[in-house]
Parts: structure tokens; sequence; C-alpha cells
């Protein structure tokens, strides 16, 4: 059933009740030609795409909970691919373009809004290191614009801009393809167009083990639902990567942390740009309910708690009120964390495991949900394929062997 | 007026002696000390106080309490103005201002009420539907403008907040019964006990009427030593029993508050035990129009007319689905509210004997409400259908059935059960440090309530375990939300306008486990969290997917219970004490002499001394060259240094570092790199042997602590077996470091000793002195590429020696230089900046540091890193200089190498670049692809469009033969 | 926000404390291959359940001391010395 305003007004006339499932809740079959374990946006986008560019429809996508329910559910919504390296730029601006697309593709409003990013430079290196990001993105064919103190100031006016802040704004740059999209559209919206093209979607189906044929290769995986065989299994699970990698008989260079985010109140329109600051870790941008959405970094302790600590919570405050001194009378109303799984270098891993048939996108880190469209395509690549997508390439397993890391964190400058 | 004040007795909290006058949308009304802003309108007769997020229906106040989802203002103006506040919390004060929320021009005439007349096209969801041609861009400002409720203040906030900790034995959260019960038992056991109550009594409902049982209670509990903290909401239980709590401090919003006032207290506390009394909330009747200003919860007009001394209407109707209803309908016939009838929902109760005269209606249900602004009337009817009849009531309150405030328990990680005679989620059992009594626990009947409370604190303050709760006494109250078959809206989230069609609509949609639920309707997700409307929306749910209740579940309970201000949360690192900076030990001294200061890392430090008009970058200039020329005075103060101790000192240094330090001789200084594991340079400084098992180590500026926590990690957890200590002396020794050919020269002025001559102490060496009777470390080392010395002695002297020399000073012709300059010399020099030229990918062969790689014989943090083929790559970024061709064209710091316009890959950036006062020409360093095999060739810099012509050369640019160094 | 026992200090507030992750691991020398030297300096069990891992002291002590703490309750079983053997956890 296709989405329009049209049939809004049809069923403003018929009590909405010409509306049908956005996806169905089948049973699982006991085979699939392809299994997908993790029902965030990585996940439900390889279904999608399997079906979509590969003519793969029997697949099976397995989520432990309810569907966009981890990491892709906590999120502080943010796209963006302002990124330094060819490498991550390549992945990262093909997401990017995948979401300018993709409401009319999956006929489903993920409400893009590129109302830009702003990253703040407080010092002049800082400036010297945007200079940098800034001219290595334009290298890359990807749009990015150095502001002046006075053109930050004008695109988020109740920043501090007073010399004496203890974080002043020097200047920034911008990326002004980058923005927000709803998060939950984005699952839901996959999710429906795989379920349209025959994916089923089994949620409350959590794998507990991994099936072993000849030549050690994957050829199924035990579920709480039941045994379901196929030759071809993608594990897209986030901060259960390394949970599912030792059911498999592998380890992963991941470590799982939590990652806060929170929201204010809802208020009338005060911020119209996300707002970034590497130097105090913190970033802000205001959901078109209203809410000031809140983000910082990493609680720097290993956790699959879902909660973070509240001494980091005051941290990520008290950056945001650095910044944004105005924001001190605004109430907290939410706060969440989601488990990120993270990797030395700040990049993903995409790509086969030491299993045979057995496939993995994870690493992402504090950074998977603007990457959702990109990581979902090349999964798909490969497990329809059986090689790696070219934009997956770099991001091998093998890499912390070779030491060919692409580190994106480390080329931003560590303090000087 | 439907609403109105009542006279005396009504009104235990009021004090009528002190009246209070305040605006409300400009209109200027008077109520009494004690009354919350929600009583004093209603006192006055106001009824719209505000409209609805989506559909912008006209709303009044709902509730008297923290769960209060419609009648919310704004107070305050520029740097006092809060938004979003609730009036029924808000306590009354003098000259308060308020103005309603999302409504323009007024809440009167809202032009926003014509969302509310397309409501059919916009049912929960709609905006994922449609909006998709020609994008979201086009709708989503007039969607953003429609959004949202208050107006976020636009200057910083005038007031402040801070943070206390408190350690206590036994934690009581809520003070009515039986957390008064609870806290008295615990203290009389011994225990150190602390209470909390959310508002400025104690005694809960039973304090409405002035309850002499709770003056008692309270009595017996501070006699026995509990201390009692009013105003003091907790909002959330974290990891290891801490309780996090808001205390409200100053009078809010009142017109006469001096400057800056403590405005909130954030209190952290840790207890062996917490106790929840935190008594449970209503939970409404759906019912067609349920959300028109008049219509409210039953308990709120209870304490409204008891407490506040406040009628909220005359002629209320009670919709029912439990019997207090009909207690309460006594209640308020005896205040002065003439109750039309209870028209309980539930089939086949038995009527329980109400007052005389009381009209009840048992199976029944209201089927329409009447009056948009105010309720007019109601419309009642069977349930099976038939004939309506119309009541002309002006007040329907809504007792739907009890809901214990399970928040706590649940974010403590306790479980919950359904019980299904009261329809009510109770906690199941007690929760891993915490314990829950009374309403809460889901124990309703008053006297089993006060006896379990005061026997679960004397157990936790005994160390014990608490007795089980015996829930019960809510009485019958049916699993039942919405009224089926009757037209109109039925709203189950007022303040975002979710009906119970939208939950329909995502059951018939599929989204059907209860986060689903939750975000595609968002009921649950406005700022009263759901606590009047969740488990409504659950029981929905569960109706249209033939499910139980408890088989739909809830979602997870997080912390805050309710909204926290910000400030609070943050209390008093805010502005300068946010990351507070580091000065120098001669700051002021430096600020004498018109520094002109900039933030590095955390340190504030002088990046030059401008001359009346002279430019950062001038000052800079002139400053370098007056070094090179003469001499130059510098606050290296900041910079880096520990003592590494002990026998096994020598060849610990030998392992964290590349080049080797064990051969140094006393008194000899050597240049050292650190790498991490995996390869990459993360510091660097001098080394110097200050006795056979003393070194003095410096390290960046910015990466000092990181280093020495490094070493003490290295020492501590892989070689524990070493005799090595680390001791951190940046702070306590000063660095005034004197350069230039005239350096020496000007030192001997001040009396140096003659070791110190240059002829005496040569380059990279350091010797002990004494100045004045101060100690002195004095290191001959540069950094600068001229004859220098770092003078360090102790901090505490570092203004008196800066002062001696610069005395000295205009006879030399010499200068003081800050960072600035110090930069351009030491790019003249070719030296790399940690941080600056090298990032986190950076090996030390890419810099120039190769060799001291290969001399090196033992293994070192990193060695194996480098052993990797990617170590030895040929295309890897090598350090090289450039000039421009034009030799006039400053090149831009991060500007890109390449041979072609963009797209394409890179050859690498430019990480440094000043104009060279030396050479007159601008020079700069860069990261560039195999450089080292480059040297000569012409490549192009690309900045922000722009392509600049320049040249690889040697380094350094100045003095290759370093003989001004060693002179 | 946890609280550690430092060995030193006693009880005192997460905050104070630095985490160093995963603890008792075998430091190879310098004859190993990329593989096993990449296992050692990024492959990690990252349990969900009891992580054995270390602390540090950082704004008390200073010094370091071993933890088992569950990485989903958060809930601290042990706390033991650098040099000790692992404990008989999980």
């Amino acid at each position: 059933m296709k989405y329009s305003a049209l049939a809004l007004l049809r069923g403003a006339l018929s009590a909405h009740r010409n509306w049908v499932p956005a996806w169905r809740s089948p049973e699982p079959k006991p085979t699939y030609d392809v299994v997908i374990v993790g029902g965030g946006g990585h996940g439900l986008a390889a279904a999608y795409y399997l079906a979509k560019n590969h003519g793969v429809r029997n697949v099976a996508l397995l989520e432990r909970g309810w569907i966009g329910g981890g990491n892709t559910g906590r999120n502080t919504t943010i796209v963006r691919s302002n990124y330094l390296f060819p490498e991550s730029a390549r992945l990262y601006d093909f997401a990017l373009k995948c979401y300018e697309g993709l409401s009319r593709e999956l006929n489903f409003n993920i409400m893009l809004s590129q109302r830009g990013i702003v990253m703040l430079a407080h010092s002049r290196h800082d400036l010297d290191s945007m200079a940098r990001w800034a001219n290595a993105m334009r290298m890359n064919g990807i749009d990015a614009q150095i502001l002046t103190r006075d053109e930050v100031a004008a695109r988020a006016p109740l920043l501090d801009m007073s010399p004496d802040a203890r974080f002043p704004v020097l200047g920034g740059f911008t990326q002004r393809r980058a923005g927000t999209a709803r998060h939950d559209a984005v699952a839901w919206g996959y999710a429906r167009a795989a379920d349209a093209r025959g994916v089923d979607i089994i949620q409350n189906c959590e794998v507990s083990g991994f099936l072993s044929g000849a030549g050690g290769r994957v050829v199924g995986v035990e579920t709480s639902r039941g045994r379901i065989r196929a030759e071809r299994i993608g594990i897209a699970a986030a901060g259960h990567s390394s949970v599912l990698a030792k059911l498999a008989g592998f380890r992963l260079p991941v470590v799982s942390y939590a990652l806060q985010a929170m929201v204010t109140e809802p208020l009338k329109p005060a911020l119209d740009t996300v707002v970034s600051s590497p130097g105090t870790g913190a970033y802000v941008s205001q959901s078109d309910k209203g809410e000031m959405v809140i983000g910082a970094g990493l609680d720097l302790f290993p956790s699959y708690a879902q909660r973070g600590s509240f001494a980091v919570l005051q941290g990520v405050i008290a950056a945001t009120l650095a910044l944004f001194p105005s924001f001190s009378r605004l109430r907290l109303l939410r706060q969440w964390a989601g488990i990120v799984d993270v990797v030395h270098d700040s990049s993903p891993i995409i790509g086969p495991t030491p299993v045979p048939g057995l496939y993995i996108n994870c690493g992402w880190g504090t950074g998977g949900f603007k990457a959702i469209p990109a990581g979902g395509w090349t999964l798909a690549h490969v497990l329809a394929t059986g090689r790696n997508h070219e934009l997956a390439e770099p991001f091998q397993l093998e890499r912390f062997i070779t030491g060919r890391l692409i580190d994106e964190a480390a080329a931003a400058g560590i303090a000087h | 007026m439907a609403s109105r004040r009542l006279p005396q007795p009504a009104g235990t909290w009021i004090d009528r002696s002190h009246p209070l006058s305040f605006t409300f949308n400009g209109r200027r009304l008077s109520g009494f000390r004690g009354d919350t802003l929600a009583s004093a309108l209603l006192a006055n007769g106001v009824r719209l106080v505000g409209r609805s997020f989506k559909l912008h229906r006209p709303r009044g106040v709902w509730s008297c309490g923290v769960e209060e989802p419609s009648a919310l203002v704004d107070i305050g103006q520029g740097a006092r103005r809060t938004p979003n506040v609730r009036t029924t919390l808000l306590p009354l004060a003098e000259g308060l201002a308020a103005e309603s929320v999302n409504c323009w021009p007024g809440v009167g005439f809202d032009v926003g009420a014509l969302t509310g007349a397309c409501a059919a096209l916009l049912p929960a969801g709609f905006y994922y539907k449609t909006f998709k041609w020609p994008s979201w861009h086009w709708f989503e400002p007039a969607i953003r403008r429609m959004a949202g409720l208050g107006r976020a203040p636009t200057a910083p906030d005038a007031d402040h907040y801070e943070e206390v900790a408190a350690d206590t034995d036994v934690l009581v959260i809520g003070a009515g019964v039986a957390g008064l019960a609870a806290a008295a038992a615990a203290a009389g056991a011994g225990a150190r006990t602390l209470l909390l109550a959310s508002g400025a009594q104690v005694g809960g409902a039973l304090s409405w009427g002035a309850d002499p049982e709770v003056a008692a209670l309270a009595a017996s509990a501070r006699q026995v030593g509990v201390r009692i903290q009013l105003r003091t909401s907790a909002f959330g239980i974290y990891d290891h029993n801490l309780v996090c709590a808001a205390e409200s401090v100053s009078a809010e919003g009142a017109a006469d508050l001096p400057g800056c006032v403590l405005r909130e207290r954030l209190w952290k506390i840790r207890a062996r035990a917490v106790i929840t009394a935190t008594g449970a909330l209503e939970r409404p009747l759906l019912f067609p129009d349920n959300d028109r200003p008049g219509v409210m919860l039953a308990s709120a007009a209870h304490k409204y007319a008891q407490a506040f001394g406040v009628a909220c209407g005359r002629r209320a109707v009670i919709a029912a689905n439990c019997d207090d209803a009909y207690r309460l309908a006594a209640a308020l016939a005896a205040a002065g509210v003439e109750v039309l009838a209870v028209v309980d929902r539930r089939e086949g109760a038995a009527p329980i004997a109400g007052a005389a005269g009381l009209r009840v209606l048992t199976g029944a249900t209201l089927t329409a409400v009447h009056g948009a602004r105010s309720v007019r009337g109601c419309t009642v009817a069977p349930l099976g259908g038939g004939r309506g009849e119309r009541l002309h009531c002006d007040l329907i309150l809504n007792a739907g059935g009890c809901a214990p405030a399970v928040h706590l328990h649940s974010q403590a990680g306790g479980k919950l059960r359904w019980v299904a005679e009261s329809a009510m989620f109770v906690p199941d059992g007690a929760a891993p440090g915490l314990t829950s009594v009374g309403a809460c626990a889901g124990v309703l009947a008053h006297a089993p309530a006060v006896s379990h409370a005061a026997e679960v604190g004397e157990a936790l303050a005994r160390g014990g375990v608490p007795p089980q709760a015996p829930v019960g006494g809510a009485g019958r109250s049916d699993a039942i939300t919405r009224v089926p078959g009757v037209r109109g809206k039925q709203f189950v989230d007022l303040q975002n306008d979710v009906l119970a069609e939208d939950v329909a609509l995502a059951a018939r949609e599929n989204y059907r486990s209860v986060e689903h639920l939750k975000r595609y309707t968002t009921t649950g997700m406005g700022t009263d969290q759901g606590k009047t409307s969740n488990i409504n929306a659950l029981i929905l749910m569960g109706e249209y997917t033939g499910q139980a209740p408890a088989q739909v579940g809830t979602t997870r309970f997080r912390p805050p219970f309710a909204p926290v201000t910000l400030g609070t949360i943050v209390g008093r690192r805010v502005g300068a004490l946010y990351r507070p900076l580091k000065r120098l030990p001669a700051h002021d001294w430096h600020a004498a002499q018109g520094a002109l200061f900039e933030t590095f890392g955390d340190w504030c430090r002088p990046a030059a001394y401008p001359r009346t008009g002279e430019t950062l970058d001038a000052a800079a200039q002139r400053e370098a060259a007056t070094v090179r020329k003469c001499a130059g005075l510098f606050d290296g103060s900041p910079l880096g240094k520990l003592e590494v101790y002990g026998p096994d000192a020598a060849r610990f240094l030998d392992l964290m570092y590349v080049g080797t330090l064990s051969t140094l001789r006393i008194g000899q200084a050597r240049y050292g790199v650190l790498l991490n594991e995996n390869g990459t340079l993360v510091d660097d400084g001098i080394v110097a042997r200050l006795s056979e098992q003393r070194f003095w180590v410096n390290t960046s500026t910015a990466g000092f602590e990181r280093t020495a926590a490094a070493f003490e990690e290295w020492l501590q957890c892989e070689y524990v077996d070493f005799k090595v200590l680390i001791t951190p002396v940046t702070s306590r020794w000063a660095n005034v470091t004197v350069a230039g050919p005239r350096a020496w020269e000007w030192l001997a002025k001040l009396g140096f000793e003659a070791a110190l001559t240059p002829g005496a102490m040569p380059h990279m060496s350091l010797r002990d002195s004494v100045w004045e009777g101060h100690p002195l470390r004095v290191l001959r080392a540069s950094f600068s590429g001229e004859l220098g010395y770092e003078v360090n002695l102790p901090a505490d002297h570092a203004a008196a020696l800066l002062a001696r020399l610069w005395a000295q000073a205009r006879e030399l012709g010499a200068t003081l230089y800050g960072i600035e300059a110090l930069q351009v010399m030491r790019v003249e020099k070719g030296y790399i900046h940690i941080g600056t030229d090298t990032d986190g990918t950076t090996l030390p062969g890419d810099v120039g540091l190769a060799r001291g790689v290969e001399r090196k014989a033992g293994p070192f943090v990193g060695r194996r890193s480098l052993l990797r083929a990617a170590a030895r790559d040929p295309g890897r970024l090598h350090l090289v200089g450039l000039v421009p061709l034009d030799g006039q064209t400053l090149l831009p710091v991060g500007g890109q190498i390449a041979p072609n316009p963009p797209p394409t890959l890179t050859e690498g950036h430019v990480t440094s670049s000043y104009l060279s006062p030396e050479l007159g020409v601008p020079v700069a360093l860069a990261m560039l692809k195999g450089g080292s095999q480059r040297t000569g060739e012409e490549v192009r810099v690309h900045h922000l469009g722009t392509i600049i012509a320049a040249r690889v050369t040697q380094l350094p640019f100045v003095d290759p033969s370093g003989a001004r160094v060693h002179g | 926000m946890m609280q550690l026992k430092c060995p030193w200090c006693g009880l005192r507030d997460e905050s104070e404390f630095v985490c160093g992750g995963t603890t008792h691991l075998i430091r190879p020398d310098l004859s190993v291959t990329d593989a096993t030297w990449g296992e050692y300096l990024f492959f990690r069990d990252n349990p969900r359940g009891v992580h054995l891992e270390r602390w540090r002291h950082a704004y008390g002590c200073g010094q370091w001391f071993n933890v088992a703490r569950h990485t989903v309750t958060h809930e601290v079983l042990s706390v033991y010395a650098m040099t000790d053997p692992p404990p008989a956890h999980s």
C-alpha cells in the first residue's frame, strides 16, 4: 500500500481503517537463503538491499527484541559525511547520498533535514585543524565551507560568543548537506520496504548459537524460536557483536561501551542547525518536536547496561552549558544510552569473518546511524556475491593485523 | 465562575493573611502564600490555561502535581525566563508573571487551533506517510514552528546552582504516612536516616486536611533523629545505590529576587538502604472529549478543596472505576462542591453506600462532554448503549483507579507484576538495594501501610531482610480505558493529543510492542512522561491485540522521574569553573607586561606581548627577530616535568623511549620521543640525568598528564618488579627560558655562576645551581634554534627572576616573547610539534627519526608495531619543508597537496606555516607522500578553492649547521 | 555512578577512577607474528558478563588495581591486586 497525502485523505474519511500492517509478523521458516542477525538500521537496510539490488528475497531478519530498539533508536539522529580520509569520505558520503533520496525510495518520510552541521573552533589550533578537515573534504568532492566567527553566530545565535568564554568561538566549518533524520523512520522505512519485497522480519527471536557444517562453514542458527538454516549469515548487531562472535567461535577487536544521549522538554524553534564542538565533546540539535537533543562522548568503561553513569551525564551537560549558557534553565526530559561497538580506529568492519559463510558489519562505534544505507548496501553485497563491495574493501578485519588502520579520530589531531 | 475560593477552614496549606499578586497573560490576579499558581488560577475562576501540542485544543488544570500534562506556562523574562513550568507545582510568589505556551496570538484565540480542525488528517504518524514531495524541507519549518511548547530563554541563566553529597544509612523517599513511619522506625533502630519530601509539607494526602496523625508522626520522626529535607524531589537512582534529588531553594519567579540567587541544589545521596514511599498516581478513564478544561483527576479536586481551599467547580460528576470515588464524593460534598452523580463504569459492582442523596449510576459511562473551553455538562448512558441523559455539571472528575508510582523501583532494576483485581502494576518484590512501602508498593489501606513501612524501616536499619508488602486495599478497578462504540476523541495522552484511535491505528499497522507504540504515537513522550497515560496506552494496546496488560508490558523506566533543570545537574561547573584554566605561576607579572593571553590546551599563556597597535602576527615577527639578533625571555613553566628515580630508572626509560637514555652521563641531556603500542608518536621531550638513579624528564605541555599516567601504568601493571618512582613536578618548578646570542650575557648580569657559561656547559646538558639562595636546575637546550637556557626554579620565585631579568632587558636590547614567536622560530628550524605536525597516525620514520629506531638495540614501547609492513610503506607521508614559489604567499595550514583539482586523492597537507623574519619569506612544514625523495619538486597546495604553487625543500630553513645552538 | 573500593583509599565514586580495560593480558615479545601482535593489541573478549579489568585511582592515590565487574549489572564482584591471579568468578 502506497503512503501519500491522498492515502491520508482516504484514511481521514474512513476513520483510518484503510491502513495495513507496515510489516508482517511471520513465523520463521526452517530454511532461508540468507539470515541477518540484528534488526537495527544496518540489518534492516541490508535485508532491503539484498532484495532490491540482488533479487535475493528469501531472507530472514532476526531481531531479539523489537526492530530499531538498539542503537538505531538511541542515537542523536545526526547524519553527515565530514570525514578526513578518502576511504571514509566515500563510504559516508555514499550513505548521505542514499539518505537524500531515501524517503521517496522507501515511500516513507524519514524526515531528512539537511539543516547543516557547524563544527566549532575554540582556538587558533582548532582553526588550523578545521582548515585541514574542510580542505580534505573538498578534495574528496564533499561540500565543506569555513565559517567566520560572525557566520557561526548567525547560524546559532544562542551560542556563547563572548571573547572571555571558557571555550570562545573563533570560527568553524560547516557541511551544509549534513543534518538530521528521524531514526525510527529510517528503521521502519527499511523494514516496511524489505517486508514488501518478501523479507521475513522475525522479532522476539534471539540467536543462541550457530550451526556448523562441513569445513567449519556456518549452516544456520539456533534461536529462541527454533532452528533456522541458511548458508549465508550476516551479523549486524552493533554493541552485541562480540557476544555473537563468541557463539561463532571467534573474537573481534571490539569493546562495547555505553554512549549516552538526552533530550530536553520541547520548545519553540531556537536552534536551526546541528552544532558540534570537538573541543568540549558536546553536540546539540533541536528536533522537529522542539526538544534539544544532546550527546557527547562515551562512558569510559566496558558496559552492556544501556544506561549511563550520572557523573558522565553531568559532564555532557556541563559541556553543553559551556557552549549554550542560556540552556541552563531548560529541563532534562529523557536520557538513555546505547551500547556502541568501539574499535581502535573508529572505522567499521564490513566483510567476511574467520567462519566461512558468516559475514559481519560492526565497529561503527559512535557513528553508525549516519552510515546505515552504506552499511546495509555493502553487507548485502558481500552476502549476495561473496565478494566485498569496493566501498567496504578498506574496512576488513585484517587491517588490525596489518596495521593499515583508517584512524579518523587520530587524524583529527591529538591535543597539543 | 465555575471554580472559586472556598471559605475557611478549607485551605490548610494557604495563609490568608498574606495575599500575593501575580499576572497571567498580562491579567492581574491575586492569591495567597501557600497557593500554587494552579490553585490561584482556579481560585480566580481561570479555566483556560493552555493549548495542547498537536491539535491546539483548549486546556486547563488537570491535576494537582507532577503528573500535569496541560497547564504549563512560561514565567519570567530574559535571563530569568523559565519555559514549560507546571502550574501545579509552582509556589505562588509576589509579582510572578506567567504566560500560556504554544498559542498565538493568545490562549483565548489561537490560530493554531486550525490544526484541530484538520485532526482527521493528522493521526499518529501522519508525517511518515506524506511530506515526501518535493521534500521534507518544504514542510519542516512550518511543522517546527507549530511544535514545541514554551520559548527558550535567550540570555545566560542569571541564577546559580550547587551540588551537595550526602551519605546515610537509610534513605526514605516520600514523606507521606508510610514514609514517615518507615523513617521513624529506621532512626529508632539506630540508623542515620534521611527523609526526602518533594513538597513543602510532610504527610502526603493526610496533610491536606491537617490530620493530627501527620503532626504526631512528623514529631516522632524528628524526635528519633530523622533528618527531614523538604522541597527535595528524588529523580533518579543510579549504579550502586546513588540517589539523585533536586532541591528547590529560592522562590521561583518572584519579582523581587536579587540579581543572582541559588535556585536549586543537587543532592547526590549514597545510602546503605533505600526505601521508596512515593505514593500512587491516579489512572484516568477515557471518554469522548475527556480533555476539556473542567475535566480533572478526582484526587486533584480533593486536594484543591482541602489543602488550597479551592473548589474546582460547583456541580461535579465523578466518572468512577474504583471504590475511592465514593469517599471522594462525600469529601467534596462536605467541602461545598455539589456532586450530581457518581457514574460507575464497573459492571456488576455492588453500589457503595454513599452519602445520603448521592446519585449513583452503575455500569454506566460518560458518552459526551459539552463545552469546549469549559465544561458545561455531560451525557451519561448505560455501557451497553441506550438513552443518554444530560447532566448539567461544570466539573468532571476522573477516578479511574490507582497507579502506584513504581518509577524508582523500576529504575533500580525491580520487576513489576500486574494486580488484575485493581488493574495496577505493583513492585514484584524488592529491587536491588531499594524497598517500596505504602501506596507505591501496592499497599493502599492505611493501617497495613503504616505498619509494614515501620517493619521495613526497622529491618533495613538492622541490616535484615524486609518483609513482603501486603499488597491490597485498592479494591476493585477494572482494566478498562475507553468507551467503545461512541463518537468523539478519547484522549490517552493529553499533552501530545494521542487518541485511543491512534493506539488502534498503531495496532493495525503492527507497531505493537510497547516501545513501537510509544514511538509511533508519541504517547508518554511529553513533559509529563506519561504518568497518567502510559498504563492506559498499554491496556488499550492489549485490548486491540488480545493481550493482558502484563503481556504487553511497560517501557523501561529511566531517570529522571520528573524533568530536572540542566543547571541543577551541573551545579557550579559552569563558566570559569568548567574545566578551569591553568595559569602560569607569574601570570600577573605577564599581564602587567601587556601579554596577550590565549588558551593552549588547558593553559592560559601569553601568545605574544604586542605593543600598542601591533597585531599578534606583527608582534610575533618582532619578538622572533629580536631573539635571533639579541635575546628573549620566555615562560616555559607549563612544560611537563617528571622526576624518575630508582635503581631501575635507566632501564625503565630505555623501555619507554625510542632513544637510549641509560647511556646518559650525569648532567647530560638527550631528546626523546615516546610512542604508543601501535607505534605512533604520542609525546616528546628532553631527558637529562641528575644522578646515577635520578632523571629529569620533560614532556610536552599537553602530553604531560598522559605521559605520566602511561609511565605509571607500565610500572604498576607490566614491569611490576621494577624499582622506580615517578614524581610529577610540573607545578613545583617554573621554567624561565632565556634564548638568543646574548642569552648568557643576560644571565651573567644577574650573577648566574660561571659553571653555566656556554664554554663550560655544552648544549644538551643540565646543571644544578643556585641563584639568590633558590635552587636551580638549568638545562641548556633550545626549541628556538638559538643559544638557550631553561632555568627551572621553584615556582614561587618565577616572578622575581622574570622581573630581575626584565629589568636588564633594555640595556641588552632583549625582548619578551610568547608562544607565537616560539612557533615561528621552531618552524624555521624544522622542529616538529607533536599534535600539530604529527597526528595519531605518524610514525617516527615519517618525521626523520628512523635512525633513532634503527640504532636502538633493545625493546621499547611501539617497536613491534614498527616492524609491520605498513610501517615501512614507501607511500607514507614524510615531514618536508615547503616554500611558496612566488616567495610571498603564506601557505595555509591545512592546505591539501595534490597535483590535480578535486575530486582527487591527495598527497599530504601543510601542518605549520609562518613568515620567517630571518629569511623574509614564508616557510612551512608539511607531511607529503614519499616526501623524503621529493626535495626540489614543485607541488600545488589547495585551500578552499585556491591553488598556491610551492617547492619542497630540505629542513631546517635557518642555521643548518646548528652553530647558533652550540655556540 | 558506580563506587569502587580502592584497596588503599576505600570506597570512592567512579569519577575518581580511570578504567584501563581488560587485565591479565600477556604482552608478547618482538618475535611474534603480525597476527599474534594484532591479537594482543586489538582483539578482546568483550564479555557480556563478568569482566576482569583494571582501574586506576587517578584522582586519589594513583594506584592501579584489578576488578571483577559484571558488564550488565555493574556489580563489582571483587577487587584484587595487580599481581594477584584472576579470581574464580563467572
